[in-house]
């Protein structure tokens, strides 16, 4: 008997479906992974195997079998029979999927009882030995230490580790994890996915639900491709990944960046024409940077140098520095020693009045613009930055960066992410920068619009020959974009060099364990790039 | 607290009125009677000396005497002081139990019944207490007859000073702990912690309350602060003894002593609470602890 059995799946939302008739199975210990962008239906689905698909959702099917029971009829009580003991759900970034103010026994002894309120008195030294045998079984070391640890004093792997010891608490046979590895750094993600498939091969059915095909690669055994609410690929991981028969599969695939992605645009495959104006003139120089908070050494005896209209590509994990470094190269920290030069001119150990005059020649784009963004502003105003620029001047803005003259009206919250950061990349270009530091600039965009982004960058760069320091935890981004690279780890650089050099010939021990933890090659890119 | 002392201090020198005059009461009137006066209370001293002597019998708990009661303001004090924290107690007590109810009974719900609680909430909390009082005293006292009109002999005589003051607590408080309720619920972690089979009201009681109490503590440091000058209304509304008629007659016969004492009294209460409040919060959040 399938364990999850669906036909003709659909859920609404205020009349507008979002989930428009998929169907669905999971046999006993299967995995099956469901991968697409936001808004394609992915994550309503998953959560509607446990009745919460959200408020005011309606959810329809023509059959609804959950362990052999009509789901379709059940009410509160039963869904709540379902959850937790039927199927566990893991969420992305348990430091908000598990609640901040209780502790690691208290999150994974909640499920081991039974749900009602008063299951909030009953006596909790008999799950004690329960809740330390899951911390182990999720591999968490010293599981005694950590039973009273709230969720922001563990690292980012061991708090998704306590996220999946919760989720199999009851033991259930199904595992929904919803983007499980998302926020996590790419050796940490590489030991989530061997502890999922750890579960997988002790008998539990997975549901895994990815943006990321790469993700998936590694532990489904059958991928579903949907877009806009529908499936429009199914099938083994292997047939899906190596021969992959929709346009919109093939896009996805071809939209990763990578190795074999170099010198290609992404978004269509094509290869780049325009050759970059590249030449020897160092517009950007640091020697023996070093940043301390207070005791803290954030950054340690960094030294760079980037030539006009090159990029520089940093990679590191959370916590290596990447990010000081952005800020110690903005002039917006002081070094505690080094020196940082720009366009010739002395940038750090001088006084901000005569940094001024060259503050436009260095530009900076992050990771989520909304941030950067007065919520109030239009998009005219965004891009004019308190400047009377115009409209001729704004209309060649936005025309860079592929957006029309009617979203200068809009306001942030109108946009979409992509279109958000082609705002703050326009706003950038106002001051034409002769350096612009990304930092992680496409990291919350889907894959498809990373890669319109990215295309966008290159295009930018041969067109006006900016140079660009490229911050990136993505490897297969960095390799991409990069001329050089830097690797950097707990605050120093490792090793650095030409990206081909760096990625396929990689020196420093660090460096080629990173390259291991990148999720299984996704097979066909190489094909369809040409 | 010292400034609060300095503060009130300075503003009664600059307040109308000549201290002398009101010693003197309805006595004869004569240079040497104002002199003897003056100089048995140290007004004749420089007053930068008043104002040290002032402060050095502070710390050592002396408030002074009464101008027109002829009795210590400690003791004055620590006589009405029992009524009065009864009355803020229950007061608290209401406010935050009627506060909680609400919250719980209408976060996430239906439309119609939140604008509902919510326009109630709003009245409560704009309606000033007096008028709340005698609506109250009109319903419950006059036409039910309930509840003694005034006093407090008993209880029941607490009941209604205790909901005049503690409804417009209710009202702002109920306010933020049902948006923090709401907020709380569409959080990630909710939904990991629905989907582990807890009921909606398991939710509430483990997860979101705690999260919600964060901001409505806050607010709550903020309204207490104002609870002596409510408490005060009140009293004199009911007929309590307590403080409040203390302030009033101090006021009125401009008892400069009591006056200070009540002021110094006010800012030791809001350092009291804003103290247990900080505790409080370490207690709710643990992210707050390790910093």
């Amino acid at each position: 008997m399938s364990l999850v059995s669906i036909d003709d799946l659909r859920v609404s939302f205020a009349g507008t479906q979002v989930v428009r008739g998929i169907s669905l199975t999971i046999e006993p210990g299967e995995c099956v992974a469901i991968v697409g962008e936001s808004g394609s239906g992915k994550s309503v689905t998953a959560r509607s195997l446990l009745g919460l698909a959200g408020p005011g959702s309606r959810v329809e099917a023509s059959r609804f079998l959950l362990g052999g029971e009509n789901a379709l009829a059940f009410g509160e009580r039963q869904w709540r029979r379902v959850r937790g003991r039927f199927a566990g759900l893991v969420l992305q970034d348990a430091l908000v999927s598990l609640d901040p103010l209780r502790t690691v026994r208290a999150e994974i002894a909640e499920s081991l009882r039974r749900p009602g309120p008063s299951a909030a008195l009953a006596p909790a030294g008999s799950t004690r030995q329960r809740v330390l045998d899951l911390l182990t079984a999720v591999g968490v070391p010293e599981p005694e230490t950590r039973l009273g640890h709230y969720p922001h004093q563990l690292s980012g792997g061991l708090r998704q580790r306590v996220l999946i010891a919760s989720a199999i608490a009851a033991d259930p046979p199904l595992i929904i994890a919803d983007e499980p590895t998302t926020a996590l750094d790419v050796t940490v993600q590489a030991q989530i996915l061997r502890l999922l498939a750890e579960r997988k091969a002790a008998g539990t059915a997975l549901l895994l639900i990815s943006h990321d095909l790469a993700v998936v690669a590694s532990v489904a055994d059958r991928i579903l491709v949907m877009k806009d609410g529908l499936v429009v690929e199914q099938g083994s991981t292997a047939r899906v990944l190596g021969e992959p028969t929709h346009p919109y599969t093939r896009r996805l695939l071809a939209a990763v960046p990578s190795a074999a992605s170099r010198g290609h645009r992404l978004s269509d495959g094509t290869r780049v024409t325009a050759e970059r104006p590249r030449s020897d003139e160092v517009v950007l120089s640091a020697s023996g940077l070093s940043f301390s908070y207070g005791t803290r050494t954030v950054a340690q005896d960094i030294g760079f140098v980037l030539h006009r209209a090159e990029t520089l590509g940093v990679v590191g994990e959370s916590g290596s520095g990447k990010t000081t470094l952005a800020r110690l190269a903005l002039g917006l920290l002081k070094p505690t020693s080094g020196t940082v030069t720009l366009l010739g001119s002395p940038w750090s150990g001088v006084t901000e009045k005569s940094r001024r005059p060259l503050r436009p020649r260095i530009q900076v784009i992050s990771q989520n613009p909304l941030d950067s963004f007065d919520p109030r502003y239009t998009v005219a105003r965004l891009v004019s930055d308190h400047r009377r620029l115009p409209e001729e001047r704004i209309e060649e803005l936005l025309e860079y960066v592929g957006l029309d003259l009617s979203f200068a009206a809009r306001r942030p919250r109108d946009l979409s992410g992509g279109q958000r950061q082609r705002v703050a990349i326009a706003r950038a270009l106002g001051y034409r920068p002769d350096v612009l530091i990304c930092d992680e600039p496409v990291s919350a965009l889907d894959v498809s619009v990373q890669a319109q982004v990215l295309d966008l960058l290159a295009d930018l760069q041969a067109e006006l020959g900016m140079a660009m320091v490229f911050i990136s935890h993505d490897l297969g981004v960095v390799h991409h974009v990069s001329d050089r690279v830097l690797v950097m780890k707990d605050g120093r650089v490792v090793e650095s060099g030409e990206a081909d050099d760096i990625f396929f010939d990689p020196g420093h021990p660090y460096t080629r364990e990173l390259l291991a933890a990148v999720p299984g090659p996704v097979v066909g890119v190489a094909a369809i790039g040409e | 607290m010292w400034a609060a002392a300095t503060a009130s201090w300075l503003a009664l020198l600059v307040a109308p009125g000549d201290v002398t005059s009101i010693l003197l009461g309805d006595g004869a009137d004569t240079p040497e009677i104002r002199a003897a006066i003056a100089r048995e209370w140290g007004l004749d001293q420089p007053q930068i000396v008043q104002y040290l002597s002032y402060l050095a019998r502070l710390l050592q708990g002396d408030l002074g005497r009464s101008y027109t009661l002829q009795q210590g303001v400690g003791d004055l004090l620590a006589g009405q002081l029992g009524p009065t924290v009864e009355l803020m107690l229950a007061a608290t007590a209401t406010g935050i139990v009627l506060a909680l109810l609400l919250a719980v009974a209408t976060a996430g719900r239906g439309r119609w019944l939140r604008g509902a609680v919510s326009g109630v909430q709003l009245a409560w909390v704009s309606v000033p207490p007096f008028l709340v009082g005698i609506l109250l005293l009109f319903v419950f006292s006059f036409t039910l007859g309930w509840f003694p009109v005034s006093g407090a002999r008993d209880t029941s005589a607490l009941v209604l000073p205790a909901l005049t003051l503690g409804l417009p607590i209710a009202g702002s408080l109920g306010q933020v702990l049902r948006e923090g309720l709401e907020r709380a619920q569409e959080q990630p972690f909710a939904v990991t912690a629905r989907a582990r089979g807890l009921t909606e009201s398991a939710l509430v009681v483990r997860h979101t309350l705690r999260h919600a109490s964060l901001p409505a503590v806050t607010l709550a440091g903020m309204l207490t602060g104002s609870l002596l000058g409510g408490a005060i209304i009140t009293e004199s509304l009911y007929g309590r003894p307590g403080l409040g008629q203390l302030t009033l007659t101090a006021v009125t016969s401009q008892d400069l002593p009591v006056m200070m004492a009540i002021v110094i009294l006010a800012a030791a209460l809001y350092v009291l609470i804003s103290t247990v409040l900080d505790l409080l919060y370490r207690i709710i959040d643990p992210r707050l602890r390790s910093a």
